[in-house]
């Protein structure tokens, strides 16, 4: 185990290249990559290294790149690619088919604001977007998360009772470029982790038509399996959070990360980074007497919706922070929580940081200062904080 | 009207392996695109093949799953992908060694229009795969639209007096790319045809075939004078016979006697022309610059 001083998008770019060589006593590994910011810096080290039977192919747009990881899942190889905000959006269409096609594959998301106007900065509405793809969804918080989430992810997505890809989600700039000290594995640890691909519907020499025409009842069938193995790669997560452990020697964090909140009377939820910031925020807010606690949601899709549930019986007040809008309804993670919530629980949705705004604590309090002083919940706010 | 002489097997001593085409195909009677997966079935005889195929009438004739009248292992793509799933597909075969021809099967919508970037990218990369274009001059699978393998003067559903613009040159534009291999493919030629299947599928990096195929529906023609189309359309040079290898060395592989009889023939076998009133004399010039350049070429 190495540790090295590396940006999030090196991390992402790492774990792809050990996960991608794990699979040389498989079927192999080929991605499709094309350059975005802020996730390029990322292909690029991918591009740079050689990849015992793997190849890196230079297509010329997002929605090729995800072809080409799909011609190469559908062959049985490991799969790989990075984007960002309007690149990702570009490759929608195949990002779903991937996704319905059941091919376990990984895409490093730097989360960017969607444009135009074009801003190169951070926020989850590019991913978002994608939300009802079919594609379990990570937000991650530091860069050790996202080099260990990739290689979580592989296992997860690839396990026979999932077979779906999976998205793991940075913020741009944020943690893309921000370098620091990361362990990276040795390879043979991930060999142990990781083991062969094995995709059963994979193009053979057989007869077999992947994504042909379907009736009505035959979607309906395909729909809710696709519904359980999303549940099932929830259910199966504790299971796989031990291996990992025992391989790794290191903890891998649960879909839902909490800070100073068994005791909380007012909890604040994010994704991302912005939940470091509420970390802080908490610190300072139970400093002048506040019981506040943070709440992450690092595993987005599927929902964590159940143990969600019994966190939000217990505080009186819940801030939901969102770094991404649903113009016309409020923040999609506030949507989704929303659902969760029970009882006479006070939940109120901040949207902050939209472009890349820079949310520092003494947001996170003023807005529990605003929280504290409501009697009911009003309509979801968008804060504006500035660069 | 000479075929270029060509030793081969003939076909009922070559080995058929399995149909790619199988009985249960939900196409119409008639269609072109059927024609050409049987004849390139025949010259597979049996090799390992991948095809991708993007929204397209190849598309639905494979039927509902759980069934495939397919006889190989398909992937139905998105329209603007099947060159980049193409590439996945022939990169991973040759990581493990594998035999397998990695092929594209697309009409002309998916090929001309929507999915030519891809197309374009793959054949920058010279990946190894087999793009094959039936080209019905048509969107067909949406019930028949124009595209840009529309010719001149064609009424279609959102050209309804006959598209005013003239069809795209698509072999010229694979050319520019210098692919090792690209040619156009008459089904009313099966000797010829057969010799650029098996070369196309013989030879290694981007090839590229372009495949006249005809359709009643969208043609308003009858079922049965497809082969018959075909023949009047290359005798009258409007579809030359060709191939092209590295981009550079044109052959022609079928010489037309440009009779403006078998033009008008062919041009009053079909319903799709009435409209627009495009005359043989109309394109007789346009044909003879063609081919002038074509020979300046060859």
């Amino acid at each position: 185990m190495r540790n090295e001083l590396i940006s999030a998008n090196h991390a992402a770019a790492m774990a792809a290249i050990l996960a991608a060589r794990a699979n040389r006593s498989g079927r192999g590994f080929c991605a499709g990559v094309y350059p975005i910011t802020p996730s390029t810096e990322c292909m690029e080290l991918l591009c740079s290294r050689q990849i015992e039977k793997g190849q890196v192919v230079r297509v010329e747009g997002e929605h090729s790149a995800m072809a080409v990881c799909i011609g190469s899942v559908a062959a049985g190889a490991r799969s790989f690619t990075a984007t960002s905000s309007n690149g990702l959006a570009y490759m929608a269409e195949n990002v779903v088919t991937a996704a319905l096609l059941r091919l376990p594959m990984v895409m490093m998301v730097a989360n960017r604001t969607l444009g135009p106007p074009w801003n190169i900065w951070a926020d989850h509405g590019d991913s978002l977007l994608l939300r009802d793809s079919g594609w379990l969804q990570f937000y991650c918080a530091d860069n050790q998360e996202v080099l260990d989430t990739i290689l979580f992810a592989y296992r997860l997505g690839e396990d026979p009772r999932v077979m779906l890809p999976v998205m793991v989600c940075q913020d741009g700039f944020v943690l893309s470029h921000t370098m620091a000290q990361t362990l990276v594995p040795e390879q043979e640890l991930v060999d142990r982790f990781l083991p062969p691909l094995e995709v059963p519907h994979r193009l053979n020499e057989q007869p077999h038509a992947l994504g042909s025409v379907v009736l009505p009842q035959q979607t309906e069938v395909l729909r809710r399996q696709h519904h359980e193995a999303m549940n099932t790669a929830l259910a199966i997560y504790p299971q796989l959070q031990r291996e990992f452990a025992a391989v790794f020697g290191r903890p891998i964090a649960d879909p839902l990360v909490g800070y100073r909140y068994e005791d909380a009377e007012l909890l604040i939820l994010s994704m991302g980074t912005l939940a470091s910031t509420v970390e802080r925020a908490v610190d300072r807010l139970r400093e002048r007497g506040v019981k506040a606690g943070g709440l992450r949601v690092r595993l987005f899709r599927p929902f964590p919706a159940r143990q969600l549930r019994e966190l939000l019986g217990r505080p009186a007040r819940v801030a939901v922070l969102d770094r991404d809008i649903s113009p016309g309804f409020g923040g999609v993670l506030w949507g989704e929580c929303r659902s969760c919530v029970s009882g006479d629980v006070l939940m109120q949705n901040y949207m902050l940081g939209l472009g890349g705004g820079d949310v520092r604590p003494e947001h996170v309090e003023q807005l529990v200062d605003d929280l504290l002083g409501r009697e009911t919940a009003g309509e979801p706010m968008v804060m504006e904080v500035g660069a | 009207m000479t075929e270029v002489a060509e030793r081969t097997i003939p076909v009922q001593e070559r080995p058929a392996g399995r149909p790619l085409l199988r009985p249960g195909n939900t196409n119409c009677g008639g269609c072109g695109m059927s024609i050409a997966l049987q004849m390139f079935g025949r010259e597979l005889a049996g090799q390992p093949v991948q095809l991708v195929i993007p929204a397209c009438c190849g598309a639905v004739a494979a039927g509902s799953y759980p069934f495939t009248a397919f006889g190989v292992p398909v992937v139905l793509s998105t329209f603007a992908s099947p060159a980049a799933v193409a590439t996945g597909l022939a990169r991973v075969a040759a990581l493990n060694e594998e035999p397998i021809r990695v092929v594209c099967w697309a009409g002309d919508g998916g090929t001309y229009d929507i999915g030519m970037g891809t197309l374009s990218a793959a054949a920058e990369r010279n990946e190894d795969v087999l793009y094959i274009c039936y080209d019905n001059e048509i969107y067909g699978n949406t019930g028949g639209q124009r595209s840009s393998a529309t010719p001149l003067g064609a009424a279609t559903t959102s050209t309804p007096v006959g598209k005013p613009e003239v069809k795209k040159d698509i072999l010229a534009v694979m050319a520019a790319h210098r692919i090792p291999y690209a040619a156009s493919v008459s089904l009313a030629h099966p000797e010829d045809a057969g010799r650029k299947f098996r070369q196309a599928l013989a030879a290694r990096g981007f090839r590229f075939l372009h495949i006249l195929s005809p359709c009643p529906t969208g043609w308003k023609s009858e079922p049965a004078h497809g082969i018959q189309l075909i023949r009047l359309a290359v005798q009258s040079g409007l579809y030359p016979v060709l191939e092209i290898r590295d981009g550079r060395q044109v052959t022609i592989n079928v010489e037309p006697d440009f009779s403006d009889l078998a033009l008008a023939e062919y041009l009053a076998m079909q319903g799709r022309f009435r409209k627009s009133g495009v005359t043989a004399m109309v394109l007789r010039d346009a044909i003879r610059q063609h081919w002038e350049h074509l020979r300046r070429q060859a």
